[in-house]
């Protein structure tokens, strides 16, 4: 009787551990593409998947219909070293960003290829989609991650943990429950009592107790408008999902020989998509404007013009000034609503969030909810007429003036670039 | 149609928030609240498309201690039918909300929700697409501009995406979340928060709702953002390119 509950136990563990051995970490990063490559933010999804885990496979999950995102997956598969994958799924539903067709896709590859985490980038594509993905899967998605932390371990004393992978369900009753991070002190815990290095959720016997082992990742986010950074664990099932802050996971310049022979490319079978809401969203019409200055999310300089610009035709004067310096343009909330530039050029809390390497704001009054937005800037330069507006706080260089004098004798003597 | 419009009450947005010495998180004791800005937006638009003839009836949805009843007269006073509060002690991660949220659609059985595109404490931006996706409803997330076809039952919605405005078209029911140029939200007027007191609130807990608030999630510590370094004021322009190309060499 108890050698066969012994048996009963080892057969157990046998199976836990052989589920787990697969379950190291590995990421799937939701990647968008555009006119043939992949978007350069989707690569700081990269970058933050490799602060989880050095060795943490990344697959790039790329969806579309065509050649174009052929041609993107193609150059995909060779431009991170740390990607070991990139599955496509071409149909007509993905040719559009909907989220309906592309959570259920999420949904889809997360339950076959069963990965520790799951990273988009926090634009208005990741912020749609993501969110809708993990409410399919049942997890708590945590949104515009700007750091990832070291390890952390504790031990928990929680006793029943049921377990659930897309093969099998467990219910398990460990003595205790430890949970720890994927780098140093989850490794360090490990190798003290495997002595082995492992990064995979497993289980084990300490001192004759059953323990189990979780993945646990502490990550930061800034709160109350960047007001406060508020560092959380996440404690649930797999996947952990985050939308990740580009700017806060800059993509290094990848030297040309550091580059992999290339990852293997393979289809998403989507011959089981549930189609329950998918279809139920029509895409009509993207209505933009190319102004063939760089992007403001990534643009090195931006320079930024407030309500006291006055008009659209005053605005022409900051353009002219981000022409000269090879600039983007930011507005804040009080330009856009005057109707003085389009609303996605708005910098700020429900804007957009850079963190250039010069921030120029002229005429803005630097109110909580637009310092949001720019505060991570490198050097901040604010022109304004009242000496005690706030964003002479944060400016690194001011000047208290007329914009309207400042802005032509800038033009005039800047260097031309 | 009845259209159904959850609001959360948070610390209001002109205040400058203190972290608690402890830095288990934001000081909220004696400090003013407010109807989070994206749900008056969220409100405002019901009440529009009632006033239009397209819906009948707007519900506000709110969860949270017991004060969050303000927040909820607010909205009643704002122009809202009838609230309901769903009384939570701590607070819900937005999953929770959402899971609230989607046992209050099958009771209420409405045509439209409308949610805000994010709470101004917690800045999640979660909440509406997570409700979609457990109701299985299309969602309009980020809307500027949204118009109802009876008929057809749909409803065509502007979003404001990265690179400009998005145009889709949603089969009713559908989730809509509103950004900030979707309107102006009304003030409520002192008649109109006197008739507020004696509209109904119906209050439920979350075990008579029959849905299990846990959190996958645990708030570590909350701490001050790091302090920029003062800077200087300068003089003149020439003071400045100086500046910049010599000392800080970004240009």
């Amino acid at each position: 009787m108890a050698s066969r509950l012994l048996l009963q136990n080892l057969s157990k563990r046998h199976l836990l551990r052989s589920t787990f051995a697969s379950r190291s970490a590995s990421t799937l990063v939701l990647a968008e593409h555009e006119g043939g490559s992949i978007k350069a933010q989707s690569l700081s999804a990269v970058v933050a998947a490799n602060s989880l885990s050095q060795d943490n496979p990344v697959s790039l999950l790329l969806a579309g219909s065509g050649s174009s995102l052929h041609q993107a997956a193609e150059k995909a598969a060779t431009c991170h070293p740390s990607i070991s994958q990139v599955l496509v799924a071409d149909s007509e539903k993905f040719a559009y960003p909907l989220a309906e067709p592309w959570a259920k896709l999420i949904q889809l590859v997360q339950l076959k290829g069963d990965y520790s985490h799951v990273i988009a980038t926090s634009d208005s594509f990741g912020k749609n989609i993501l969110p809708r993905a993990a409410a399919l899967l049942d997890v708590s998605p945590v949104t515009d991650v700007v750091d990832i932390n070291g390890p952390r371990q504790f031990i928990s004393s929680s006793l029943q943990l049921e377990y659930y992978t897309p093969h099998a369900h467990f219910s398990y009753i460990p003595d205790t429950v430890i949970r720890y991070g994927y780098q140093e002190t989850g490794q360090a815990l490990h190798q003290k009592y495997f002595g082995v290095r492992s990064t995979s959720t497993s289980w084990l016997l300490v001192k004759g107790h059953r323990v189990l082992i979780l993945n646990c990742v502490e990550v930061c986010r800034p709160i109350y408008a960047g007001n406060a950074l508020c560092t959380v664990r996440y404690t649930g099932a797999n996947p952990c999902m985050l939308t990740v802050r580009s700017t806060s996971f800059p993509v290094p310049p990848i030297s040309v020989d550091s580059k992999s022979g290339g990852a293997s490319i393979s289809e998403v079978d989507l011959s089981t998509l549930d189609e329950d809401s998918v279809g139920k969203s029509r895409f009509m019409k993207l209505s933009s404007q190319d102004t063939g200055r760089p992007d403001l999310g990534s643009a090195k300089i931006v320079v930024t013009g407030g309500r006291a610009l006055k008009s659209a035709e005053n605005f022409k004067m900051i353009e002219k000034l981000a022409e000269k310096l090879g600039a983007a343009v930011g507005a804040t909330r009080a330009a856009v609503d005057a109707g003085f530039v389009p609303n996605d050029l708005q910098v700020g809390q429900t804007g957009k969030i850079v963190a250039p390497e010069l921030y120029m704001a002229f005429g803005v009054s630097g109110a909580i909810q637009h310092l949001a937005g720019m505060k991570d800037s490198k050097i901040i330069v604010a022109v304004n007429k009242d000496s005690d507006a706030p964003i002479f706080q944060v400016a690194d260089y001011g000047l208290v003036g007329d914009l309207f004098e400042v802005i032509p004798e800038l033009l005039e003597k800047l260097p031309e670039k | 149609m009845k259209i159904m419009v959850a609001v959360k009450r948070v610390v209001d947005y002109a205040v400058k928030i203190r972290i608690k010495p402890d830095k288990s998180g934001v000081e909220t004791q004696n400090v003013k609240m407010s109807m989070n800005p994206f749900c008056e937006i969220a409100l405002e638009e019901a009440l529009k498309i009632k006033e239009s003839g397209l819906a009948k009836e707007v519900v506000a949805v709110t969860m949270g201690p017991s004060n969050c009843v303000d927040t909820l007269r607010t909205g009643l006073a704002m122009g809202a039918d009838r609230g309901i509060h769903v009384e939570a002690a701590r607070d819900l991660v937005p999953l929770s909300v959402a899971k609230v949220l989607k046992k209050l659609v099958e009771v209420e059985n409405p045509g439209l929700l409308i949610l805000g595109k994010q709470a101004i404490d917690d800045d999640c931006n979660q909440t509406g697409q997570m409700i979609a996706a457990l109701l299985g409803w299309p969602q309009g997330t980020f809307a500027s501009k949204v118009v109802l076809d009876k008929e057809k039952q749909v409803a065509t919605v502007d979003r404001e995406v990265d690179g400009g405005l998005e145009t889709l078209c949603l089969d009713l029911p559908a989730v809509i979340t509103t950004d900030l140029r979707l309107n102006q939200p009304r003030y409520a007027t002192l008649p109109n928060i006197m008739k507020a007191k004696s509209k109904p609130i119906k209050r439920y807990t979350p075990e008579e709702l029959n849905v299990e608030i846990k959190s996958d999630l645990e708030v570590v510590q909350v701490t001050e953002p790091p302090k920029r370094k003062a800077g200087v004021i300068l003089s003149s322009v020439d003071e400045l390119i100086d500046k910049l190309k010599n000392e800080a060499h970004v240009i």
